[in-house]
């Protein structure tokens, strides 16, 4: 004890920094995130359209007018002070339609990536600690959903659901999450699994089965802890990912009902006046691509954060 | 290798099973039917047609039947105009398969040109360029990409042409140079083609930047290889061992860019035959083009998992 106090005696004559804290996997990967310079920038952009497109729900000071509302003396216009991305063809003003379509993209987005989370959890945990039989019939599953092109899969998906007014599954948003969700749950799940898989070698999981800890505690406390880095960064991959499927619905007619504003809907409806005025093509493409970008480089942050074998 | 194959093809024959029957079941979970019209057609009308198209037995029947016609080849007949769906299978890839060729050749050469110039100036503003490109190109849906490149080169410069298919249509038309209209084909296939190329430069970029460092590529140089030499027959041949593995997801990529590329320029193809099968509910047609996508994503990672044992001689495939 007294020659430790010493030690740090000395070191602070020389004036060394010594960290004073404790520094965990989330500290570390937080100053990665930090430093890297494009993810930062990606994570304030994202915030700041988010904070944008949410406050549409409470007050018209920043959209200025309603997405829903056709002025007819006014259609087909360019950008101006009166109308930031000009107005649509029935009049409609496309900066407030915009930032509805982005506050739908990224309630989807997230939303979707919620559901996949917590599937892909379930079936991945279970797979990999249930024993032989569920574990095939989960690689069985996945093989299948990865014949599929994704996007055939969730065009049928979403024509199941299309129009039910079910209790709770009637919401249309819901019911593009699920069809999203429903493919894109299979890369999370084998992820899972295998981190799961590996982990269960480990000396602390043989450790903490020496001294008596059940499978239960193991699994929750001792391994699942320990996938997070992958799944996070898994999880914000998925969220560009389900951005654009849910534009692409949008752009095929099978994303939410009109008239709401979503992207992808916005850019096909667009496309008829391309001719005329491009500008009601050009903001929402803009819209969707500055998304996606930005969750990229977020996720590409977070994965050089989070991700040990990336160092 | 054969038997690896034949094993590799055997297998494939439960997934399309499950393929099917899941496409089956969804399908006729959406709701309303073939005739469904915003119009009613007379009752005895509807009987006809269902009892034409076998609608008017039990689904478990329909099921049935369908899979006893299609060991037997036979896809079934499209609601739209009573059509084989076979021929219009073929009919519409025709036009897909020129269109994801096109594009794929563009990937290629875009995606390794770009991936081994980044590579060999690593950090210099060529690198930056195409690193840029790379992860933007990833990034972008491809409807967005078509709908700036045709913002900017069909409406405001008038360079090219937006609506239809340049290329034949039907296969007697191939050697007909009056079918190939280009200036119809230009932006399509760009559309199609960035993010696979994207795709392709960024793994080209990493293997050709690892292959680099190898001690053998110190000794070709130390034998006084010329450079040229050196890079392309010691470093590229290894260097694009990993970058095959990346094509079988470029053929799924190609496939899913089909669908909506298709749609947005109007092109005649399977991608956009499938999408207005699902609008109209037609059951054939949405049956008979996804077994097809699932078998042309199949033979397509078949196809990459062979050349990749050809190419490499570490790796054997059975026992």
């Amino acid at each position: 004890m007294q020659e430790l106090e010493l030690g740090a005696e000395i070191v602070e004559e020389a004036g060394w920094d010594l960290p004073t804290r404790e520094r965990g996997l989330w500290s570390d990967a937080f100053r990665a995130l930090r430093r890297n310079r494009l993810a930062l920038a990606a994570l304030v952009i994202l915030l700041v359209l988010a904070a944008l497109a949410i406050s549409t729900d409470f007050t018209h000071l920043i959209s200025r007018y309603s997405p829903y509302d056709q002025v007819y003396a006014h259609v087909q216009e360019g950008p101006s002070w009166a109308h930031f991305f000009g107005t649509d063809n029935l009049g409609r003003d496309n900066w407030a339609r915009v930032l509805t379509g982005i506050e739908i993209s990224l309630q989807i987005g997230i939303g979707t990536q919620i559901i996949v989370l917590f599937l892909g959890l379930l079936v991945g945990v279970t797979a990999a600690l249930g024993g032989r039989t569920s574990d095939n019939i989960l690689m069985r599953i996945t093989d299948i959903t990865y014949a599929f092109p994704d996007l055939l899969f969730i065009i049928l998906l979403r024509s199941v659901l299309y129009g039910r007014d079910w209790p709770v599954l009637g919401e249309p948003r819901l019911q593009v999450m699920l069809a999203i969700a429903m493919v894109n749950w299979v890369t999370i799940a084998r992820l899972v699994r295998g981190q799961m898989l590996s982990l269960a070698e480990r000396d602390y999981v043989m450790a903490a089965r020496t001294l008596g800890a059940s499978n239960w505690r193991i699994a929750t406390q001792h391994m699942l802890p320990n996938t997070l880095g992958p799944v996070i960064v898994a999880f914000a991959f998925g969220i560009p990912v389900a951005i654009f499927a849910e534009a692409a619905l949008g752009f095929l007619g099978l994303g939410l009902p009109p008239p709401t504003a979503s992207l992808g809907r916005l850019v096909s409806d667009g496309y008829v006046y391309i001719q005329v005025n491009p500008w009601i093509v050009a903001f929402p493409a803009g819209a969707i691509a500055l998304l996606m970008l930005s969750f990229t480089f977020l996720g590409d942050g977070l994965r050089d954060a989070l991700d040990p074998r990336q160092r | 290798m054969t038997s690896y194959i034949i094993r590799r093809i055997l297998q494939l024959i439960p997934v399309l099973w499950a393929v099917a029957t899941i496409t089956f079941i969804l399908m006729h979970m959406v709701p309303g039917g073939p005739f469904t019209q915003d119009k009613a057609l007379p009752a005895n009308i509807v009987a006809a047609l269902n009892r034409r198209y076998n609608l008017d037995e039990p689904l478990w029947k329909q099921y049935l039947l369908y899979l006893w016609n299609l060991l037997h080849g036979d896809l079934g007949l499209s609601f739209r105009g009573d059509r084989d769906v076979s021929q219009l299978i073929r009919d519409g890839f025709f036009v897909t398969a020129q269109l994801g060729v096109l594009a794929f050749i563009v990937a290629a050469v875009v995606g390794l040109g770009l991936g081994i110039f980044s590579a060999l100036n690593q950090n210099g503003v060529l690198d930056y360029v195409g690193v840029f490109f790379a992860t933007v190109g990833a990034a972008l849906p491809n409807f967005v990409m078509a709908s700036f490149l045709i913002i900017i080169f069909a409406v405001k410069l008038g360079w090219f042409q937006v609506l239809g298919w340049g290329g034949p249509i039907q296969f007697s038309q191939a050697l007909d140079p009056s079918a190939w209209e280009w200036k119809k084909m230009v932006l399509p296939v760009i559309a199609v083609s960035t993010l696979p190329a994207a795709y392709i430069a960024r793994v080209t970029r990493a293997s050709m930047l690892e292959v680099l460092n190898q001690d053998y590529m110190r000794t070709a140089r130390a034998k006084g290889l010329a450079n040229l030499t050196v890079i392309g027959r010691h470093g590229l041949k290894n260097a694009l061992i990993p970058v095959l593995t990346v094509m079988g997801p470029i053929a799924a990529v190609l496939v899913t860019g089909s669908f909506i590329i298709e749609t947005v320029f109007a092109i005649p193809g399977v991608g956009r035959a499938f999408v207005d099968a699902v609008a109209r509910r037609d059951y054939a047609m949405i049956m008979g083009s996804t077994l097809f996508y699932a078998v042309i994503v199949a033979v397509a990672n078949l196809v990459v998992d062979v050349l990749y044992a050809a190419v490499d001689p570490r790796i054997r495939y059975g026992r």
